[in-house]
């Protein structure tokens, strides 16, 4: 299937295309039938309604937003109107707080831990009704993941699972430490356009893809 | 190990796209492996180059070298366990570091098994040459496969090699008729199941790295064009003159692979490479992709 390469229009969502897991959100967007296009240069940027920071390593992508000088670029685009959501690398960059490291974007009043659970034997899957996204439970998968320890008075707690914050958002800012890229749930993907202020197309009962697999990211990654 | 904890060793592999492993041997390597944007470390005593050259039987490496580079950092640590010593993999695992190589680097324990890694919760990554070794590793349990190379001679042309080949098998596949797809199975020792998926992917269902002689920015940025998801990094980083910039310049390379300009960038001032060995002059004893079946 093509990809939505729509350049310089507002109707598209972008996602930060540096590190990490690319594919699987530029699939999920897809599946919405929301425009999407990778970024990584300067004028991938121009008028995009909202940029999605995927997850990776943290300290990877912060290094390359600073030394190929898009960090600017992306306050700029930022304070321009562009929305952001970090999943779970994405959420550290966005943090104003990083314990034992120091901030990058810094977008949304939160102190991050980074890989707070663990090693890769800890990661785990569950589930939970985020009431703000809908009634339906969402399935969570967490790899390695952040946790959000406090938050600013003017940042939304959307999820909280015993001691740790697993979602929040402010008014332009959306955070979440699982990954919503990684199942077949559409629900936050939703959310987020609809917080660009764009409306996905596509109609999926519950927002659960049944033709979703854990392969589908591979075929915006083909060898032939 | 279940389904779930199966797939979730995958989307680690898959959050790592991208990005560059670094073969670090101590805590202060490691520091500048992270400082630098590795996306994760490869800790071990000796680098591929020195094994190469120090011969002798080479094992996995101390475990009290490896824990303190796990708690020198927060990216993900690796270990490599010798091909077929599922004993040594137990002990990474009761380690709890984040991922295994099955490595031809090191000297195989077993010359007719591989670990059965579907008997672990951690998650391995296996080397291959060809598409059928990489589907016959994945068949025992690999969440991410990796170009073997030829590892320690800072010469690319194995992993190009490796690449190559699976990049032609892939192809033969997605053109192929359903009914030539058990027959070629058969002649490439390719599990007839995952040939049938990746005939239908066009890839690899699993990350696929580069790695073996990767010593220069442009090197990185030649696997990454030839379809590799990302780079590991041996003896490349600290052989060369200046391991800190030349880790930065192939982390940088990496991102932008298919830049030339960022590329080249990345590639003015780094000192010398590591020195590079032809393949033609290694013994053939010495070699080590022949390792593994």
């Amino acid at each position: 299937m093509a990809l939505h390469l729509v350049k310089n229009s507002s109707a598209a969502i972008g996602v930060l295309d540096l590190q990490g897991g690319v594919h699987e959100h530029l699939d999920h967007l897809e599946r919405l039938g929301l425009a999407s296009r990778r970024v990584k240069q300067e004028d991938d940027f121009t008028a995009l309604a909202g940029l999605i920071i995927p997850g990776g390593e943290s300290t990877c992508l912060a290094r390359l937003l600073n030394i190929f000088s898009l960090k600017e670029i992306i306050l700029k685009e930022f304070h321009r109107g562009m929305k952001i959501w970090g999943t779970c690398a994405g959420a550290i960059l966005l943090a104003q707080k990083v314990v034992n490291d120091q901030p990058c974007l810094g977008l949304i009043d939160m102190e991050i831990e980074r890989n707070s659970f663990g090693s890769q034997l800890d990661s785990f899957v569950s589930e939970a009704i985020i009431e703000a996204v809908g009634d339906e439970p969402i399935p969570l998968t967490f790899i390695r993941a952040p946790k959000i320890l406090r938050v600013g008075k003017d940042v939304k707690i959307l999820l909280k699972i015993n001691d740790y914050i697993a979602a929040a958002e402010n008014e332009n800012v959306l955070v979440t430490v699982f990954h919503p890229e990684l199942t077949g749930c559409l629900a936050l993907h939703r959310y987020f356009a609809l917080k660009c202020g764009l409306k996905p197309t596509a109609s999926i009962p519950n927002n659960i893809d049944p033709h979703w697999e854990s392969y589908s990211w591979t075929r915006h990654s083909r060898i032939a | 190990m279940d389904k779930k904890r199966h797939e979730l060793n995958i989307q680690l592999a898959q959050m790592l796209k991208g990005g560059v492993i670094m073969d670090v041997t101590n805590v202060e390597q490691a520091k500048i492996a992270e400082e630098a944007g590795a996306v994760a470390v490869m800790a071990l005593e000796r680098v591929p180059a020195d094994i190469r050259k120090h011969g002798g039987v080479a094992r996995m490496s101390d475990p009290a070298m490896i824990a303190q580079i796990k708690k020198a950092v927060s990216v993900p640590v690796m270990a490599k366990a010798r091909i077929g010593h599922f004993v040594e993999a137990q002990l990474l695992e009761a380690l709890r570091i984040d991922y295994i190589d099955e490595s031809e680097v090191l000297t195989p324990a077993d010359e007719e098994c591989h670990i059965d890694k579907t008997k672990f919760n951690i998650p391995f990554v296996c080397g291959a040459r060809n598409l059928g070794e990489a589907l016959r590793r994945i068949a025992e349990g690999a969440a991410m496969i990796r170009t073997k190379g030829e590892a320690g001679t800072g010469n690319v042309v194995e992993a190009v090699r490796h690449m190559r080949t699976m990049n032609r098998e892939i192809r033969q596949l997605t053109e192929m008729p359903h009914e030539e797809v058990t027959g070629f199975a058969k002649t490439n020792g390719m599990p007839y199941e995952l040939a049938l998926k990746v005939k239908e992917l066009g890839r690899l269902p699993v990350v696929n790295f580069a790695a073996g002689g990767i010593a220069t920015p442009a090197d990185a940025a030649l696997m990454m064009q030839l379809g590799c998801d990302g780079i590991f990094v041996g003896s490349g980083i600290f052989k060369s003159a200046d391991p800190a910039l030349r880790a930065k310049a192939i982390v940088k390379a990496t991102a932008y692979f298919n830049d030339p300009k960022k590329v080249l960038e990345a590639s003015i001032g780094l000192g010398e490479a590591m020195p590079g060995l032809e393949i033609a002059q290694i013994p053939p004893d010495q070699l080590l992709a022949g390792r593994g079946w």
